[in-house]
């Protein structure tokens, strides 16, 4: 099946605009009679059903969790990308649009990363509207700060809670029209599976995780918002249960998986303690406007940061980018660091780790304050004291957390970071009106693939997974549903929905079964590490093979000798792990293939065979300007279908942060 | 910070289902790292009973970071553990010693049944936040977002109040398994807004009418809420919860 990305005819900045205008509608009365079902609560399944809801449409919406309002949105810190130009710098959608993909690396579709600048917003207003509580100047209106990749000041934020609070706005929302009758609720759920009906998505089935009993549920139409696959690494700033289950039984089901190898690492995570490591902490991309990053310039030097002098410090990043310094986008700044631990200047225990240091900020600021106070005669000691205290009204719930992490003040010593796995651009592939290759099956947010090309930029998470479901699909679904006005409820009697519910019935019943000696938690950490070493910041041919024969061996030996407590009709946390990682690993090996196919360096996926002299990564923009959208043809089976690139406005060029 | 490992005893509650009598069960941990945190010493102990053919402990968590709300341990007899402003998950075992006893329990009220052994059911907090805890706005709806300013103080407290994470520790806290606090600062959160103008008297009347249907206890000022409270959230709302509930039931415009 050749792939139609749907994208309409016409130039760039007018294509949202006239599909808005001419998309099919369906009318309040038939939107009563159909139903739609929503998997996840994040940021795109909480806007997208609240909104839907409001519609008129019947949803029903799903998550894990035991309330919508703890999806993994709720951890995002920093803040959210609007192309309001409040600021009055310069900034513009054309702009947002811009620097979204040329932070992408140039592997993001022209047509949908307009649409999201466009409707950024409209997302800003609306989160407003409902309540939530976005930093604010003395006159009353709303404040902005500044995030890598951008020369203009157009991230919203709420202290470091971003993400929660404009996840419980939408949760809000979403939680009125479950009071209204609008939407029906299924907390501590997980969806087993995507039923298909004369090739049409038409339901779920899902398990209760409370009774362990299956589910079936019927929907016009299916949305899955269920985030992304850090997991598959095991050790990642994703939450414990975030997975990919939901998505990977989609893609069984006929989804295209979109540039599963786009993993995006991020720079600045507390380090790993020890192998009772079960997730990492992320320190916002933020402190990288205070902080400085260095390493001894000596290796393997054993003194404590404080006994080494600044001419013995290597200030690697400023060394390397002085123009952007400290603040060069998370794949560069990620690579960087592990150059240097690998090449033996690492800090710490593990010497798996470089410092980010603000004793230099704190000077400073403590220097400005003795200004702006007409101070004189200050001792050093009061003027570190005051740089303290600003530091800490910028970021001092963050230099909590991580005293409460590792134990150490970092006011006093330098932060240890180290980079981390943190989201996944790649995801299910979507056309423009974010439907994937099964129809009536779409996907939202983070499990899709579509607007961040090879790298995101920060603050676009929130952004995208809110125009997603506020913004974009209200429009696109009726688009579609407008021909199923005349499709019944279709009863889960349905010899689809049977076979469906056996097959998993089965599948749960193997994997109790198996009653082996291995627990899901070793066998995970064992895939995280294969995926780790071979397919995380650096990926070369021979490491991906060796990968891909690994983890097909860790699959045997999973099928085989898992051990899962308990019973499979109660409350199982085991078995509910089980059935996750099993996707995770046939995910892993979807990842290796892809990373292998594709031989170039771009963004979060580096190739250490295709780089230049200075070790930046070099694309091939002759051979793969394209989304590789892999089709599942069975057990370790997978067709490549690619999706060409066209660049009508934007010319791509090789990034320099030099 | 020097590290150093540690054995423990920990009486866990165990419980099969909702229905079930439960009981506390001992258990010996060995060679714990003061670096882990409390719930990475549970981890060590689940793989430990799952090697010896025996059932795990069912304990709530996700993200691990302080902010998803679902991590709920009752600790020696404190919500989220011994340390201030802190949620379970983000407890390290560096607070303990060798040869240390911990018991550890589920938050305990009648509003939040268990599930299974530490798990609890905290829908009836949906429940309440569902009788009225949102602005009535429909997608497409707003204005501009700077059409409306709002003072600094105002937007800071609402965000102060706004920062509950929905845990549960002020309930499990309570000795009256009251859920004012959490009532409160959803109700402030949109009381102190100019947008939860329009709403805020039939806000308050009916998610006060809510919580009482819930099953929680009344509040009586003790501040246990207010102690234990993984984010802070203040007394004071309590006080503007009052306020709010007196105008709109004594106004008389309703």
């Amino acid at each position: 099946m050749p792939l139609n990305n749907r994208i309409p005819a016409g130039d760039l900045d007018t294509k949202w605009e006239k599909y808005k205008s001419t998309c099919k509608l369906v009318n309040p009365a038939n939107k009563r009679s159909i139903e739609i079902i929503v998997i996840g609560t994040g940021l795109a399944g909480a806007s997208a059903a609240a909104s839907l809801g409001e519609l008129g449409y019947k949803v029903k919406a799903f998550c894990f969790q035991d309330s919508p309002r703890r999806a993994h949105s709720i951890a995002a810190q920093g803040g959210i990308n609007a192309a309001k130009n409040y600021q009055n710098d310069g900034d513009s959608v054309y702009r947002l649009f811009y620097d979204t993909i040329k932070g992408g690396d140039y592997r993001a579709r022209e047509a949908n990363v307009h649409r999201l600048a466009e409707v950024s917003g409209n997302i800003i207003d609306q989160c407003v509207a409902q309540g939530v509580p976005f930093a604010r100047e003395y006159g009353g209106l709303l404040s902005n700060r500044s995030f890598g990749g951008t020369q203009v000041q157009r991230t919203f934020y709420a202290a470091g809670q971003t993400g929660q609070q404009l996840l419980i706005g939408a949760y809000q929302s979403l939680e009125r029209q479950v009071a209204l009758g609008n939407v029906t609720m299924y907390s501590r759920h997980e969806m087993l599976d995507i039923v298909k009906i004369d090739g049409k998505a038409r339901g779920i089935i899902a398990r209760n995780l409370v009774t362990g009993e299956l589910e079936r549920h019927f929907g016009h139409s299916v949305l899955i918002c269920s985030g992304g696959y850090g997991n598959v690494f095991y050790l990642s700033t994703n939450a414990m249960g975030s997975n990919v289950t939901a998505a990977w039984k989609a893609h069984k089901q006929g989804a295209y998986f979109g540039n599963p190898c786009f993993t995006q690492i991020h720079p600045t995570c507390i380090p790993v303690s020890g192998d009772h490591q079960s997730k990492l902490t992320l320190m916002s991309e933020s402190l990288r406007n205070d902080g400085r990053i260095w390493v001894p310039k000596k290796q393997n030097d054993s003194r404590k940061a404080n006994e080494i002098p600044a001419d013995e410090r290597d200030y690697y990043l400023e060394r390397r980018y002085p123009a952007f310094g400290n603040l060069v986008p998370r794949d560069v700044a990620s690579r960087a660091a592990k150059e240097r631990c690998d090449a033996g200047y690492g800090v710490g225990a593990s010497k798996q780790a470089v410092y980010l240091d603000f004793a230099a900020a704190i000077l400073r600021y403590g220097k400005i304050e003795v200004g702006k106070q007409g101070l004189e005669h200050v001792s050093e000691a009061d003027i570190i004291k005051m740089g303290k205290e600003v530091v800490a009204s910028k970021y001092g719930n963050l230099f909590e957390m991580y005293e409460k992490i590792t134990g150490e003040n970092p006011y006093e010593v330098p932060m240890r970071i180290y980079p981390a796995v943190h989201y996944t651009m790649g995801g299910l592939w979507v056309d423009y009106e974010l439907m994937t290759t099964v129809p009536g099956l779409y996907a939202l947010g983070e499990a899709n693939f579509s607007d961040h090309g090879a790298n995101r930029l920060g603050a676009s998470a929130l952004m995208q997974g809110l125009a997603d479901g506020y913004f974009v699909i209200p429009y696109t679904i009726g688009n579609y549903l407008a021909d199923e006005i005349r499709t019944k409820s279709i009863p889960t009697d349905h010899p689809a929905f049977v076979a469906a519910e056996k097959e998993v019935f089965d599948r749960i019943n193997k994997l109790m079964n198996i009653k082996g000696t291995e627990s899901v938690e070793s066998l995970h950490k064992r895939l995280g590490k294969i995926m780790w070493d071979k397919c995380g910041m650096a990926r070369n041919e021979k490491g991906l093979q060796e990968a891909i024969e690994e983890i097909r061996a860790l699959k045997k030996e999973f099928w085989s000798n898992v051990r899962i407590p308990g019973e499979v009709n109660e409350f199982n946390p085991e078995l509910d792990k089980a059935n996750r990682v099993a996707d995770f690993i046939e995910l892993g090996e979807l990842m290796c293939m892809d990373a292998l196919n594709r031989n170039e360096s771009c963004g979060g996926h580096f190739r250490e065979e295709y780089q230049t002299e200075e070790g930046e990564a070099l694309r091939q923009d002759d051979k793969f300007m394209y989304v590789a959208a892999w089709e599942y043809k069975g057990d370790s089976q997978f067709e490549l279908h690619k999706e060409e690139l066209v660049y009508d406005v934007v010319h791509p060029s090789a990034r320099s942060y030099k | 910070m020097e590290h150093y490992n540690m054995n423990l005893t920990l009486k866990v509650w165990k419980q099969k289902n909702a229905k079930a009598a439960g009981r506390f069960e001992t258990y010996q941990v060995k060679g714990i790292s003061s670096e882990m945190s409390f719930l990475e010493m549970f981890d060590v102990l689940n793989e430990q009973l799952i090697a010896e053919g025996k059932e795990p402990v069912a304990f709530d968590h996700d993200c691990r970071e302080g902010i998803c709300g679902m991590c709920s341990m009752y600790i020696n007899g404190r919500a989220h553990g011994p340390w201030h402003h802190n949620t379970t998950c983000q407890l390290h075992m560096r607070e303990y010693k060798d040869g240390d006893t911990i018991v550890v329990e589920p938050w305990r009220a009648d509003a939040f049944p268990v599930i299974k052994d530490l798990v609890v059911n905290r829908n009836s907090f949906d429940h309440i936040v569902q009788a009225g805890g949102y602005i009535s706005v429909n997608t497409g709806n707003a204005q501009d977002a700077n059409s409306l300013p709002i003072e600094k103080q105002k937007a800071d407290d609402s965000f102060a109040a706004a920062a509950c994470i929905g845990c549960g520790a002020c309930v499990a806290a309570c000795p009256n398994a009251s859920a004012m606090l959490f009532l409160s600062a959803k109700v402030a959160h949109l009381a102190y807004l100019p947008q939860g103008d329009v709403e805020r008297k039939e806000r308050v009347v009916n998610m006060v009418h809510q919580m009482d249907k819930e099953g929680f206890g009344s509040c009586t000022n003790i501040g246990a809420c207010e102690a234990e409270c993984p984010k802070g959230i203040s007394l004071e709302n309590i006080a503007k919860l009052n306020r709010e509930y007196m105008v709109a039931t004594f106004a008389g415009d309703r």
